[in-house]
């Protein structure tokens, strides 16, 4: 599967990065990251220029990284500031610096020319550092093309087969869905919006709600790597009011961030913030544990897929039914992303 | 706490609606054309055929 360059990814939560070298390859591209001393994040290449040692296996003395084989010294911006026994440094001793932004909890890494690197293209996922919220969040390293996690999580019926008595019920995968592709701002959006719904464990238990619930799943998928599903759930027959507020609805805002890293693994950042229940420890576990089994259902499901791809002969055809638009379109948007076509407008520059 | 509203859409939007009940897609293009499909694959390509929706 092609990689989509000259956008922004997901490396990190921001509690990963501290006065340690952190080692991660972001579309085959082996990076290190740590903060320099003020505090600010760094990603720079992980391989030294000299005999390519991983500098993330090296040692970080104050602003600069000690290569761990011969020495080779580098500053926050990648340039070599010595070399050993030496006066003269080559003029070519630079490892690759990326531009970086932490936001919302992410520390993002741009992937491509830096000349193109705009911070105000980052989509977001404010809940994440909302005080509102509490958050519950991990990554899972996941053994498959990024692809077939896209197609995962466009595609919630699956969670009434592979998720039952976690987060599935059966009326996820009857509900008929609404797709939508905005061109100009590069999101799809998939909404499944079910009026009278068994509610499995994972709303159950947080919640309190002993009935059937309404249940509303809105996916907002930012393509290539942020992808969020704002679900809301209630009592049957409770709505928001109409001017938007909604003080007997709970409301979860479920965060996938999607980073390829090689062309058969990925990076499956997830976190899940809620509005009730706030700072309460056992509803935290309790999500926390649960989301993270249903992350490795998908995981290990996903990892058996990539084996079986993997052994298809290319362009073996496949059947897409009804509960595929959404996967679909962001096959399409990312096919297209990949061709070089221009990146969307973000919304603060129109 | 309100309930959070996917962000507004543009004018270049593309839509399609499995009608409740059926196994029917309805597309509507932002040009306002309308055309309906049972094949989500044939149903965006007619989408994304615009202006051309034949």
């Amino acid at each position: 599967m092609t990689f989509v360059r000259n956008q922004w990814y997901v490396a990190a939560y921001a509690t990963e990065l501290g006065r340690n070298l952190l080692a991660r390859t972001i579309l085959g591209e082996p990076i290190v990251l740590f903060r320099a001393n003020s505090g600010r994040p760094v990603a720079l290449a992980d391989r030294c220029v000299h005999r390519h040692y991983p500098l993330s296996q090296s040692q970080l003395v104050e602003n600069t990284i000690v290569c761990g084989y011969h020495g080779f010294t580098y500053g926050t911006d990648g340039r070599c500031v010595a070399v050993p026994g030496q006066q003269r440094i080559p003029r070519t001793a630079r490892v690759t610096c990326y531009p970086v932004a932490e936001l919302d909890s992410f520390v993002w890494v741009w992937i491509g020319d830096p000349d193109r690197a705009d911070a105000t293209l980052i989509p977001r996922a404010p809940w994440l550092a909302d005080g509102r919220y509490t958050t519950v969040a991990g990554m899972e390293p996941l053994a498959a093309r990024y692809g077939l996690l896209v197609d995962n999580l466009l595609d919630l019926s699956h969670e009434t087969y592979l998720h039952g008595g976690y987060i599935g019920t059966p009326e996820v995968a009857d509900t008929p869905i609404t797709t939508e592709v905005d061109e100009e701002r590069g999101i799809i959006r998939v909404s499944r919006r079910m009026a009278d719904a068994a509610c499995p464990p994972f709303y159950a238990q947080s919640t309190g709600i002993t009935g059937r619930i309404v249940r509303w799943q809105d996916i907002e998928y930012h393509p290539p790597c942020l992808y969020l599903l704002h679900s809301r759930v209630a009592p049957a027959g409770v709505l928001p009011s109409p001017d938007g507020t909604d003080p007997d609805g709970f409301h979860v805002e479920v965060v996938y961030a999607i980073t390829p890293s090689t062309g058969t693994s990925t990076y499956d950042f997830w976190a899940v913030a809620r509005d009730f229940a706030l700072g309460d420890e056992a509803v935290s576990t309790f999500l926390h544990d649960s989301n993270r089994t249903v992350v490795l259902q998908d995981v290990a499901a996903l990892n058996t897929l990539e084996q079986v791809v993997a052994a298809e002969p290319p362009g073996l055809q496949e059947l897409s039914i009804n509960i595929d638009t959404g996967g679909l379109a962001a096959r399409r948007m990312l096919a297209r992303m990949a061709a070089g076509e221009p990146a969307p407008v973000p919304a603060a520059a129109r | 706490m309100t309930v959070t509203q996917p962000e507004q859409a543009t004018g270049t939007v593309f839509r399609i609606d499995w009608v409740p009940g059926t196994d029917r897609l309805l597309g509507t293009c932002h040009c306002g054309a309308r055309g309906e499909q049972e094949d989500p694959a044939l149903m965006w390509d007619w989408l994304l055929a615009h202006p051309d929706h034949g």
